[in-house]
């Protein structure tokens, strides 16, 4: 679950920190993004090709 | 000052947890919410895969209800913890092999140590008496309460009035006047709810908050576990559980395959673990063989897949079978007709 990995990823980061996912879940371009908001953090870029899915982020103030 | 007491709510992704975190949300307590992730209650996650119904949003309920709310969301992930409660539950099954009562338990439970770690006061759910069978029944909702560990800290707004006094009412953290007595299956109360509060789109599951109340997902389960010998999954059993048509045609394999291309771009996420096929002189689905198989059963295998491309009137077709470590070959066989697969084979 590429939310759940985000989750426990960016719970050990600082504020600032980019974050690059890249899954293979088509729902990610959604759920990530949703996630981000919910938890302060910023989406700066999600794109996608044939099989991969790509969500940039930068880990908000807690 | 008073102090600012704060609650976690078990955020499912349905109607009744949003509406049971917002009426003790409007009480001026501080709510964050809780998802577990059982790897069984993932449903936006087929529908992510499938092409078919895209009109519907694509999205994570749980996520979703969370915005709705202005709360953050704890996402936990238990799918190993999780397997106890499937393979043993205490207080058995319901219609299929869904462990309600064991499952709310647990969930409860982990809530509860969750707020302890935490520094929250209490537990909120969406239960309604009434409302299932197994977990949210008058005699059973205290077996929650109790064998949690949460006792009376564990609040469910949209039916406290028809259950004792819990903790935070009874200190008066929240005012039990403000909070609700719904019981029954009747869904009236809470879509009306939702429209005061200005809820839409909200998602309404039929049957239960995961895939292991339906009666052919709770099928492939127990195949899945007669074909091992043992209860046991792994988290990509389950999900695959999810995809595709299962076919069994001998007890040591099934094959499972694509039911249109955006299961055909999932399961070819698989090819590194499972046999696949694919389908090579007329377009047609990828299978993955779960199993242990010899040349025969490839070839089987084969002929089955076959008849689910477009090749399948055709004397022979061919297709392209690829082993686990990636070398494949060639094989052409002659698609099955329809008399030839057994109803008994799907699974
Ligand atoms: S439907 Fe599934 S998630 Fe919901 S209580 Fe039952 S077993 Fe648990």
């Amino acid at each position: 679950m590429p939310v759940i990995r985000t989750q426990n990823i960016v719970a050990e980061l600082s504020a600032g920190t980019l974050v690059e996912v890249v899954c293979t879940d088509p729902g990610a371009l959604n759920d990530i993004p949703s996630w981000c908001r919910i938890n302060g953090h910023r989406v700066v870029e999600t794109r996608s090709s044939a099989d991969e899915y790509v969500v940039i982020l930068e880990v908000g103030e807690e | 000052m008073t102090q600012q007491r704060k609650a976690v709510a078990l955020i499912s992704g349905g109607l009744d947890s949003l509406l049971a975190a917002k009426i003790v949300q409007e009480q001026g307590i501080h709510v964050a919410g809780i998802n577990f992730f059982t790897g069984f209650c993932v449903e936006g996650h087929t529908h992510a895969i499938r092409k078919r119904g895209q009109d519907k949003p694509k999205r994570n309920n749980a996520l979703w209800v969370a915005e709705q709310l202005g709360i953050k969301l704890h996402i936990i992930d238990i799918i190993d913890e999780y397997k106890q409660v499937v393979f043993n539950p205490r207080y058995g099954y319901g219609a299929n092999l869904n462990p309600c009562l064991d499952c709310k338990i647990f969930m409860v439970r982990e809530a509860h140590l969750w707020c302890q770690r935490n520094n929250f006061d209490f537990i909120i759910t969406g239960e309604v008496v009434g409302q299932r069978p197994m977990s949210q029944r008058k005699d059973t909702m205290p077996v929650i309460s109790r064998r949690s560990g949460a006792d009376d800290l564990l609040l469910r707004p949209l039916s406290a009035r028809n259950l004792p006094p819990t903790l935070p009412e009874r200190l008066g953290w929240v005012d039990r006047e403000k909070l609700l007595g719904l019981s029954g299956r009747s869904r009236k109360p809470q879509i009306a709810l939702a429209k005061r509060f200005g809820f839409e789109e909200y998602a309404q599951p039929a049957g239960g908050c995961c895939f292991l109340t339906d009666a052919q997902y709770s099928a492939k389960l127990a195949d899945l576990w007669q074909a091992r010998g043992s209860k046991q999954y792994e988290l990509d059993d389950i999900m695959l559980l999810k995809v595709g048509r299962h076919l069994r045609p001998k007890p040591n394999f099934k094959v499972i395959i694509a039911r249109e291309e955006g299961e055909s771009n999932f399961l070819r996420g698989y090819r590194k673990h499972y046999l696949s096929i694919d389908s090579l002189s007329c377009p047609g689905p990828v299978a993955l063989i779960d199993g242990n198989v010899n040349n025969q059963d490839i070839e089987l295998a084969a002929s089955l897949v076959a008849r689910y491309g477009k090749g399948r009137d055709a004397t022979e077709v061919e297709m392209e079978v690829r082993t686990p470590a990636g070398t494949g070959y060639l094989l052409t066989v002659r698609p099955l007709t329809p008399e030839e697969i057994p109803e008994q084979w799907l699974l």
